[in-house]
């Protein structure tokens, strides 16, 4: 299969939305591409396992390579292996339930949907390449549409969110590249931006300790790394309904996987210095970051401090270095993605109709719209991670990692770390039980419960999410033979 | 014969059809369709639990794996149903008396509109699909989906009346209490992974005695801590009593009958672990025995006619674990079942009396229920001697069991136990005689409505009734008849590798053991007359004074748990989105900020296009790097 169509297809659908005359047309488009950027996902799944069950060995599958600047070795490199197959999925489900939610966008609706897939286009290049040059300049696709999409669409203290966001994903940004630079000149007299060449060639231990923070922090910030979270809850809050999906359902997990694909596995010894850090500060983010959310009262930031919990059990998975550890990393950023972008989802969907998001404000929803407090319920039992969706396996296989490392450390870590079960239980059935159940307001009386395209982005993601959750050896299979290979270099076989 | 046991899976089927049917189906479902849809659910997983059983019975068990769940690393979770002596008995229990609780329900929730019924029974269809899940699960992973799925139907039907924020609260109370416990229990099974490299029950027992006692006692302690949990001991019983929020249907099947004895169920299926770890098994006697005595006390002065019944519950449970502790297995198992034919009994003819008196649960407002209500008040009655361990009551036999095995292991614990039997009959009874002799004290209107309840509530009672008559005549006792306790004969292989590390040298004389049941069923009989003697001519109706106003109020343990847990945990909370986020963080995030502006607006200042400064700041430049070059080198 060629992953060119990944980048093509987004492509000639932002065209198409912008050539389109009226916002009818802009709509079918933007669903039409959207629905075929799912096809083309599980197409790629398809004959991914199939190549794999052919017997085909290679790490990265249907690779394609193109210089760029051949006098700096820079190359248009891509190719795939279980885990970006698996990011890649996620990003498909959830653009496609982004644009489904977004039916009702009134304002430049030409602009809002072409910033939506523009935003794609730069999450599936970002997953596809394998020069560091090439993936470094998605990334950079994937930021600005954000700022404008909360800038323009947002709501609440949008400017400031945006530009808080912007700066600080920028800062994130710059680490990165710092980061990059330190290997391309480290590599010895080989300069390479080549993922799979520098993996081969090894760079220096020395190199490795100097520059894996910077890397790791840079990608870090994207995913909500403690101390540098604090733009998740503002950008979040103040971003249109599916700007909020994209952002925490997409571009958390690019740093996500930066961290394991670039930080983690070009420089595994960098990662061992360092992973005692990346535990404190991960299992630090997820017991605060639930502790934290257990005070906000509006959904849009209670979901967001979720997050900042719940992406701090990918980091936890990463800092742990063993393969089952990694493995959960990988299906938490997956469930992550699908459960937060189902969580905006709702809560946009709330929002158009109580014209609220203060919890304390809401109250006996159940009874006018059940089908929309059904979803927050399962959004919910997700987040707080019950068996038969796809919260629990993923952090249970994080957790299960976690403690195969037997030292006192690792465990007071996991423990930490394990609390977070207990405390997300609070605040996910305080929320719940404050706007579903109860006596109905007066106000909130007449109100009507989700149209067809909410009703449809809403099944896409939870069909995602109990699938995994019931079949999770589906995703585990996947993501099992990548994980295995960053492990083998990490403990440097 | 063997491969039969490999449809155990239609057991767990019927139900969880039952619930996608009447889930999905809810708003246009007719009453008649839901009732037939779940109740037939359940006599089919009856019926086919009853054939595995006698399939098990002769001698028969299958690990049946479906497919492997989830597998990491070396590790493999397979998703595979154990069926084995153990699990067909509990399959009994839960479809059976589960079966009895739902054809009640139809009665009782008849006033349900359409929607709210089927969801009802959805709920309670899928509460009994977990509880399969939790008893047939063949490794610890498969069992904790079990778990959390009944602690969910649990939350789901405790709030089922949602638009009551009480309700609303104690369910989520329920859940964030079981939650605690799950902690311990996930954290156990992280552990014998780690130790184990597998959770198949299979593998971990068969190693089990390969590994150290600390790390058997931590395993334990930390699975025990679930198991507090779920089954209301200290101190995480609080819940259960607020649970009666409930419909009174669920309160018999999850609150009594079956969920909170999955605490039970999985330390007497991992009883090797237990053996192994005596400490852990002391914890859990001590603990066992405080919840059984504590738990009596409070329900001595409880006036709520369900509340009476937690209490018990929660006592009840606390003397399994009793049983538990001191390695008496089967005991527990025995009065698990005897536990869950007369209370549910209890609970059920309890909302019988509640839907006589139109919602009324206060039994200081009822009284002379007898003429009124006979099926009830009768199956009431054998209700309440069996629990009291009047023989030949199935209860007697059961808890018998277990006190004798706590006098081999401490006269202590005996003397406690009894203590707390005691107090049992005496609460039991003070209920019987206020709710239904003495005089009627309820409205007029009430008494004009007053009414035995339809037949679908009426035979469950009569059912359960004479399970809890006869019950307890599969576990005769060695002094009676030698051979004749048929349950231990039946469990003996899932207890053997207990057994013979702990070979019994001296088994109580048959002398002692006649005294000691001589003595706790002469004071309960005492208990029992001094009750209805007393409250059957002079009801309390008072408020409870002195000493007993603290009994009455559950010895303030709510009150106690809020200050010292739930508020500084806000406290933290408060202090770290407050002080550590908004101003330490994120002011340093802003501060970044306005420190970046504040530096241009200064280095601005040094552009000011007036050739003097310029030249100024040339020369001074020029005077630094002199005085630099001369003093430095």
């Amino acid at each position: 299969m060629n992953l060119l169509l990944l980048i093509g297809l987004p492509l000639l659908t932002a065209v198409g939305v912008l050539l389109s005359r009226n916002t009818q047309q802009v709509r079918s488009i933007a669903f039409a591409g959207s629905a075929l950027q799912l096809i083309l996902a599980l197409a790629l799944i398809y004959f991914f396992q199939k190549e794999r069950a052919a017997g085909a060995v290679a790490q990265m599958l249907f690779e394609q390579n193109y210089a760029l600047f051949p006098s700096l070795n820079i190359n248009f490199h891509i190719g795939v292996d279980g885990i970006a197959v698996s990011m890649i999925l996620l990003t498909a489900l959830v653009v496609l339930a982004g644009v489904l939610v977004s039916w009702n966008v009134e304002k430049m609706t030409k602009e809002f949907y072409f910033l939506l897939i523009l935003l794609a286009m730069g999450a599936y290049g970002f997953f596809i390449s394998l020069d560091l040059f090439v993936l470094f300049f998605f990334l950079e696709i994937a930021v600005i549409p954000k700022y404008l999409l909360i800038g323009t669409w947002g709501s609440g203290k949008k400017e400031y969110s945006a530009n808080k966001l912007a700066l600080m994903l920028m800062t994130g940004s710059s680490l990165v590249i710092v980061g990059i630079l330190g290997m391309y000149f480290g590599n010895g007299e080989h300069k390479s931006f080549d993922i799979i060449q520098l993996s081969q060639a090894g760079i220096s231990p020395a190199v490795q300790k100097l520059f894996f923070p910077f890397l790791f922090i840079g990608f870090g910030i994207f995913t909500a790394l403690f101390p540098f979270h604090t733009w998740v809850p503002d950008g979040h809050s103040s971003a249109p309904t599916a700007g909020s999906m994209f952002l925490a359902g997409i571009s958390m997990k690019l740093g996500g996987y930066g961290c394991l694909r670039v930080a983690t596995y070009l420089m595994p010894q960098g990662a061992q210095e360092y992973s005692s850090w990346i535990i404190v500060l991960s299992s630090i983010a997820i017991l605060y970051g639930a502790f934290a959310t257990m005070m906000q009262w509006d959904l849009k930031y209670m979901n967001a401090y979720s997050s900042i919990s719940h992406c701090g059990f990918v980091l936890l998975g990463i800092g742990m270095l063993t393969k089952t550890a990694i493995t959960g990393a990988v299906m938490q950023m997956v469930s992550h993605g699908l459960m937060t972008a189902l969580f905006f989802a709702v809560i946009g969907m709330i929002y158009e109709r109580t014209h609220t998001r203060q919890i304390n404000e809401m109250g006996g929803l159940m009874k006018v719209m059940p089908f929309t407090m059904t979803v927050l319920f399962i959004a919910g039992l997700c987040s707080l991670g019950l068996p038969g969706f796809s919260g629990f396996v993923a952090e249970m296989t994080v957790f299960m990692g976690s403690w195969q490392n037997a030292d006192a450390f690792h465990r007071i870590a996991t423990i930490i770390a394990c609390m977070s079960i207990v405390v997300t239980a609070v605040y996910i059935l305080r929320a719940i039980g404050q706007v579903a159940m109860g006596p109905i307001k007066e106000t909130y009386a007449g109100l009507s419960d989700a149209s067809w395209n909410e009703k449809l982005a809403a099944i896409i993601l939870i069909i995602g999410i109990v699938a995994i959750g019931v079949a999770p050896f589906l995703l585990n299979d996947l993501i099992k033979p990548g994980a295995e290979i960053i492990m083998n270099k990490i403990s440097g076989k | 014969m063997s491969n039969i046991l490999n449809y155990i899976w239609l057991v767990p089927l019927f139900p969880l059809i039952g619930f996608l049917i009447n889930g999905l189906g809810r708003n246009f479902l007719s009453k008649t369709l839901v009732s037939f849809i779940a109740c037939g659910a359940l006599l089919a997983s009856f019926v086919v639990s009853v054939y595995f059983f006698i399939s098990v019975k002769e001698g028969n068990h299958e690990l049946v794996k479906l497919f492997d769940f989830i597998s990491v690393g070396k590790l493999s979770i397979p998703f595979e149903f154990q069926i084995d002596a153990l699990s067909s008995l509990f399959l009994l229990i839960i479809t059976g008396v589960g079966f009895l609780i739902h054809l009640y329900s139809t009665a009782y929730m008849h006033e349900e509109s359409n929607a709210h019924y089927a969801r009802y029974f959805a709920y309670l269809n899928l509460f009994v699909f977990s509880m399969l899940l939790l008893v047939l699960g063949g490794n610890y992973v498969i069992m904790f989906i079990g778990w959390e799925g009944v602690g969910l139907c649990s939350y789901l039907l405790i709030g089922y009346w949602f638009k009551n924020t009480d309700y609303n609260n104690a369910a989520k109370k329920a859940f964030i209490m079981n939650r605690i416990g799950d902690l311990g229990f996930l954290l156990a099974v992280f552990w014998i992974i780690q130790q184990f490299g597998s959770v198949s029950f299979g593998e971990v027992f068969a190693n089990a005695e390969s590994k150290s006692t600390a790390v058997l006692t931590g395993i334990t302690l930390l699975l025990f801590i679930g198991a507090t949990g779920k089954s209301a001991q200290i101190p995480l019983y609080t819940w259960l009593p607020d649970a009666m929020a409930g419909p009174t249907p669920v309160s018999a099947l999850i609150h009594a009958a079956t969920m909170v004895t999955a605490g039970i169920y999985m330390i007497a299926r991992s009883n090797i672990l237990y053996t192994l770890a005596p400490t852990t098994q002391s914890v859990v006697a001590v603990i066992g025995l405080a919840t059984a005595i504590f738990a009596a006390t409070i329900a001595i002065k409880q006036n709520d006619i369900k509340k009476v019944l937690a209490y018990s519950t929660v006592s009840q449970l606390g003397y399994m674990f009793l049983g538990l502790g001191v390695g008496a297995y089967t005991g527990a198992v025995f009065h698990v079942m005897t536990h869950a034919f007369f209370k549910a009994l209890l609970f059920l003819g309890a909302g019988s009396v509640i839907h006589a008196m139109h919602h009324e649960q206060d039994i200081r407002n009822m009284g002379g229920l007898r003429k009124k209500l006979p099926i009830t008040h009768l199956t009431f009655l054998l209700g309440c001697i069996a629990i009291a361990g009047i023989p030949p009551f199935s209860g007697f036999f059961s808890k018998d069991e277990i006190l004798a095995a706590a006098y081999e292991a401490s006269p202590v614990y005996w003397i406690v136990g009894v203590a707390g039997a005691m107090m049992t009959a005496f609460y039991m009874f003070r209920l019987y005689a206020t709710t239904f002799l003495g005089n009627f004290r309820g409205t007029k209107e009430q008494e004009h409505h007053l009414h035995e309840s339809p037949w679908a509530m009426t035979v469950p009672l009569i059912v359960l009734a004479i399970l809890a008559v006869i019950g307890g005549f599969v576990g005769i006792p060695k002094v009676f008849a030698e051979n004749a306790h048929s349950l231990e004969h039946f469990l003996s292989p899932i207890f053997t590798q207990s057994e013979e590390l702990v070979k019994k040298d001296h088994a109580l004389s048959h002398s002692t053991e006649y005294m000691l049941m001589g003595v706790s069923v002469a004071l309960a009989l005492i208990a029992i007359l001094y009750a209805v003697n007393r409250y059957s001519k002079k009801p309390e109706l008072q408020d409870a004074e002195g000493f007993g106003k603290v009994l009455a109020n559950k010895w303030y343990v709510d009150e106690i748990y809020d200050a010292i847990i739930s508020k500084p945990l806000k406290a933290i909370s408060i202090f770290f989105n407050n002080v550590i986020e908004k101003s330490g963080i994120d002011g340093f995030v802003n501060g970044i900020g306005e420190g970046v502006q504040y530096a241009s607006r200064q280095l601005r200042l040094l552009q000011s296009g007036q050739v003097g400064s310029y030249i100024l700041l040339m020369v001074l430049g020029m005077i630094i790097l002199m005085v630099v070059q001369f003093f430095i080198k």
